[in-house]
């Protein structure tokens, strides 16, 4: 770990001013990635600025009849909550889903989100990548990959984004609070994440020194109705291989609303709004569901290790939706 | 004859509580790293980032100015080392790159966060050479080695297969393959360097300290009684501790660079990727023929798998098959691919774990054409004698153990059909296996025992724990073979300060140095009687055991195996297995239980998880941490129900038993496979069974 300074800012603009004046710094929260990153200098900051702090803990009903999450919620916090677990169980679930239980307790709802990729050429600083190194070459496209993206990927990257939670908050519409130099905007979780394009070395659209404080979830009547579906290679403590988090509200036997995210596939949870379209208003069953999977999967386009996927996507989609329109 | 004795002993058999496991509780058993020395340093290695060629520069300039670092040692300024034939251990000796990951060089710092960050920034570049670590079975320059692991022949040959094959009634021909796995026992590789005027003193994490200093001393050209190595707690070893690799090199070389203080070196779990040894990849055809009555006429067993350029290793795959079932004519192979790799070694089980997998899911496709059920085909074709040496065996009850087992697991009524039980999203299916593993012995250990008054007895003997039970398993034993309590009996072991013990390996430790108890206590009460005086001592070797020439001696396990498969996705998951063994006597059935499940767990992994994937561009594994190579976690692993049959066998030990650290794995992984064809309908020959091979 290349040594570093250590900060504790007094308050949220603090922290942001102290993050403008260095290029090189960054936030602490949980550091269940970071630290990790930095232990194998892949992340190399100069500056640390501690803001687990900083930012709230609490779960919050908001006026509009949506949840407000503090940054600093833990992982475990987030998926025990009771309002969570009854109004947004795809979110408990998906929490679930990740990681373990002792990094659950550490990690925040702001880390969660800015995960880096577990590509293995990103996690190797004796590989090229794109990400790591810009202009350096992707090892992943010819190589190990069956981990990798198979939607939105780039020439530069086929990386995809870890998260679990961040997939049900796609799904959930959820919003980004951030604030900055400028002051604090509030992002569509769409938007915070990116694909690859030529900057793989972007992550997000977040611009240095902004600080995720909140996420806010949006009310979400279909969303009692919803649920996460990892399918790893083992039962607990993997990656996904695909995931799905969907929420359904059927009536009268047809599709009144639905939403659908992926994760595993891209570099970005990925929004399923074609088969979202091609669902509403459709009669809710196996054929439709899977018919509405294979458009969005049209996009597809797999690597050597990892064709395996589309069929899988399509398959739990299916099974997922299928499930949620039993259970209603 | 002593070895033909049976004990009626209290302490054998009984379910001891670890007699160390307060000390790992509580955490005050002294692992490696934990051994108290003064003022130490911290050693972070330089691996090589290129898989073939030679070292042009290095550059620690930078890694030298930083404060704390004491050293950057490399061949340009290693001591030169007495002796240089073991490749694999001799390192910094040239500027020679043989593999990617070879150790180049290290920093020793005063923390273990300083070297590590000098070792990122020291800059060795290459001139580098085209590189080969390709595994392929049509590769033209697969070459036949002298022997392979153990001491056994290459190739056999027995009646005439070509002609029995080509004329049985029904024939399978199919090509398995298991992939590179890595050991990745729980404590990491660490050595405790110190050298003290010209001894060398190493806390070390291995299967045998005698066998590291008979390794390590010629090549610092020390006399054996100058080392000593310490090793009372083992993490973990699974056979990579058990032949000495070259990080125990790099830790004595670099602290006697910086004499009189110690150097400590533990490996990341990154760094277990590199230079401790892994299973090599295996290609395995196996042929089998058999007539209308489900007997086997042909048994063919060719293996494909690799070795280091540097170093020979030749993994015994095909042995099993010589054993296992009777059959009309036989033909076994090992042919090897020299490439630009690390050495491959032993990893749990080596040859016989491999190369059962193949065995016995061979044995499941043709046990279904031959429209038998797959336990009574297995019994069909049991043999008389063993076919490798011709001698009958000293105890085989394979079929009891399978048939105990499917009562046991429900096996009885089983329908054959695959893809045919559902529950839910789930497909269903149930396998069988079974698997053979050498009763091992090794020569050289010996044992001193002490009176110590007061009706106390020390017995010491260099045997290493590596997390077995040896501690205690050694107390039952001592304490039957001097017929007194265990209370009484004082154990030191783990320490080359006391008598030779051979490695903790091939099943061998229980075996060999509970014989050599025997013999001592034997010979104790011989030279001192049943009333000793404080100071009476005797010490005495390994005996001699004459049936291992009137017997062939091996264990044996029936594995049974539900697999369910996610319909949808592939995924499989494992709700229970069920192990019964014919391993004689059992000394401690507690820590007995522990290994079997142990083995069966790891065989788990084995069919559904590990992989350690090579880039051939880079020429390493990629998949180097815990995230991404995966071993079993607590939620894959169902209900394992273990069992052992009533067993004697007069002819194997004074004890009566065999060993069981192996035996779990062996039948394992190919019970879980064939389970996973019988829910799923899908035939996987390459392990391991993973989603993407099941998901349609």
């Amino acid at each position: 770990m290349k040594p570093y300074h250590y900060e504790q800012a007094r308050d949220i603009p603090g922290a942001v001013a102290a993050l403008a004046e260095q290029p090189n710094a960054k936030y602490l929260a949980g550091g269940t990635n970071l630290v990790d990153l930095m232990k194998l200098e892949i992340m190399t900051p100069d500056v640390l600025v501690d803001v687990r702090r900083l930012t709230s803990d609490r779960i919050e009903e908001t006026e509009d009849g949506g949840v407000r999450i503090g940054a600093a919620v833990t992982n475990s916090d987030l998926a025990a909550d009771r309002t969570i677990r009854s109004r947004y169980p795809v979110l408990s679930q998906a929490l679930l889903s990740g990681a373990s239980g002792q990094l659950r307790n550490l990690a925040t709802t702001g880390g969660n989100l800015l995960q880096r990729t577990r590509c293995v050429y990103f996690y190797d600083t004796t590989t090229p990548c794109n990400k790591r190194e810009p202009g350096s070459g992707c090892p992943a496209i010819e190589g190990h990959n069956k981990d990798h993206a198979i939607l939105g990927a780039s020439e530069h990257c086929v990386a995809t984004h870890p998260s679990d939670m961040a997939v049900a908050m796609t799904a959930l519409e959820a919003f980004v609070n951030v604030h900055g130099p400028d002051g604090e905007r509030r992002i569509p979780i769409e938007d915070l994440h990116r694909l690859p394009g030529d900057e793989p070395e972007r992550d997000t659209t977040l611009e240095h020194g902004e600080l995720i404080t909140a996420v806010d979830l949006p009310p979400l009547d279909l969303a009692y109705n919803s649920k996460y579906r990892k399918v790893r290679e083992r039962a607990s403590y993997a990656f996904a291989l695909v995931s799905v988090a969907a929420a359904l509200d059927v009536e009268d036997g047809v599709v009144r609303d639905v939403r659908l995210a992926l994760g595993g596939v891209a570099h970005k949870p990925w929004r399923a709004t074609k088969a979202e379209e091609a669902l509403r208003g459709e009669p809710a069953g196996e054929e439709n569901f899977r018919a509405a999977a294979e458009i969005e999967l049209e996009d597809a386009r797999p690597l050597r290790e990892n064709a395996f996927k589309v069929p899988l996507a399509r398959n739990v989609i299916t099974r997922t939706l299928l499930e949620l329109s039993e259970e209603r | 004859m002593s070895t033909t004795t049976r004990v009626s002993g209290r302490a054998i058999g009984t379910p001891l509580d670890r007699i160390d496991g307060p000390q790992k509780v509580t955490g005050t058993a002294p692992y490696a790293y934990e051994h108290h020395v003064e003022n130490p340093l911290y050693l972070y290695p330089l691996h090589s980032d290129v898989a073939r060629g030679r070292v042009a520069r290095i550059d620690a300039s930078a890694a030298e100015a930083l404060p704390g670092v004491v050293l950057v040692i490399t061949h340009e300024n290693a001591p030169r080392l007495a002796d240089t034939s073991d490749k694999e251990l001799a390192i910094l000796q040239s500027d020679e790159v043989a593999f990617r990951g070879q150790y180049l060089g290290a920093v020793v710092a005063e923390t273990f966060e300083i070297a590590r960050h000098a070792a990122q920034i020291v800059e060795i570049s290459y001139d580098e050479e085209p590189h080969d670590v390709a595994l392929r079975a049509d590769r033209d320059d697969l070459y036949t080695p002298d022997q392979v692991s153990g001491g056994f022949p290459t190739d056999t040959e027995e009646g005439d297969f070509d002609e029995a094959f080509s004329s049985a009634a029904v024939k399978l021909d199919e090509t398995y393959a298991t992939p590179m796995e890595h050991n990745n026992p729980m404590e990491p590789h660490t050595t405790v360097a110190v050298w003290e005027g010209g001894d060398l003193t190493l806390y070390e994490s291995t299967q045998g300290p005698h066998p590291v200093r008979a390794t390590v001393a010629p090549i610092f050209g020390l006399d054996p009684s100058r080392v000593r190595v310490v090793a009372p707690y083992v993490g973990g070893g699974f056979g990579s501790k058990g032949l000495p690799h070259a990080n125990s090199i790099l830790a004595a070389l670099a602290a006697r660079k910086v004499e009189g203080r110690p150097v400590k070196f533990a490996l990341t779990r990154q760094q277990m990727f590199s230079c401790v040894g892994y299973r090599t990849p295996t290609i395995q055809r196996i042929r089998l023929g058999a007539d209308e009555d489900g007997r086997l006429t042909a048994i063919s067993h060719e293996v494909v798998e690799q070795t280091a350029k540097i170093k020979e290793f030749a993994e015994q795959t095909a042995i099993a098959t010589r054993t296992m079932y009777a059959t009309g004519s036989r033909r076994t192979t090992h042919r090897l691919a020299a490439l630009d790799v690390p050495v491959p070694s032993w990893m749990r089980a080596p040859g016989e774990c491999p190369g059962m997998y193949a065995l016995e899911a061979a044995m499941d496709e043709i046990a279904i054409k031959c429209n038998l059920d797959p336990v009574e085909f297995r019994i069909r074709n049991e043999p008389e004698i063993d076919a490798e040496t011709g001698l009958p065996y000293s105890s085989r009850n394979l079929v009891a153990c399978l048939r105990e087992g499917a009562r046991r697991f429900g096996w009885e009524g089983r329908d054959p059909t695959p893809r045919a039980r559902r529950e839910g999203r789930w497909l269903v299916g149930t396998g069988v296996a079974s698997a053979t593993y050498p009763v091992g012995r090794l020569p050289g250990s010996r044992v001193r025992i002490r009176c110590e008054g007061d009706g106390r007895y020390a017995v010491e003997i260099g045997a290493a724990d590596i997390g077995t039970g040896t501690w205690t398993a050694l107390t039952q034993i001592s304490a039957d073979a001097l017929d007194v309590g265990v209370e009484a009996i004082d154990l030191k072991i783990g320490d080359t300060n006391v008598p030779f013990a051979s490695v903790e390996g091939g099943s061998s430790g229980i075996t060999t140095w509970g014989s050599t108890i025997f013999e001592a206590a034997r010979a104790f009460r011989e030279q001192h009687g049943q009333d000793p005086s404080e100071g009476d001592e005797v010490e005495a070797g390994m005996p001699a055991n004459p049936e291992t020439e009137n017997y062939a001696m091996h264990a044996f396990g029936a594995y049974f195996v539900e697999a369910r498969v996610d319909a949808d996705t592939g995924e499989v998951r494992v709700p229970r297995m069920t192990g019964v063994f014919a391993v004689g006597n059992i000394i401690n059935p507690k820590t007995a239980r522990s290994q079997f499940i142990g083995g069966m767990t790891m065989g788990l992994g084995m069919a559904l998880h590990e992989e350690s994937v090579v880039d051939e561009r880079f020429g390493h594994v990629v998949n180097h941490d815990f995230a991404e190579y995966h071993i079993p976690t607590n939620a894959d692993v169902g209900e394992i129900y273990i069992a052992w049959i009533e067993e004697e066998d007069p002819y194997v030990n004074p004890m009566g038993s065999k060993g069981i650290g192996e035996i779990g794995i062996v039948g394992s992984s190919a019970a879980v496979a064939n389970a996973v064809y019988h829910a799923s309908g899908i035939r996987v020959r390459d392990l391991p069974i993973t989603p993407d091979k099941l998901v349609q």
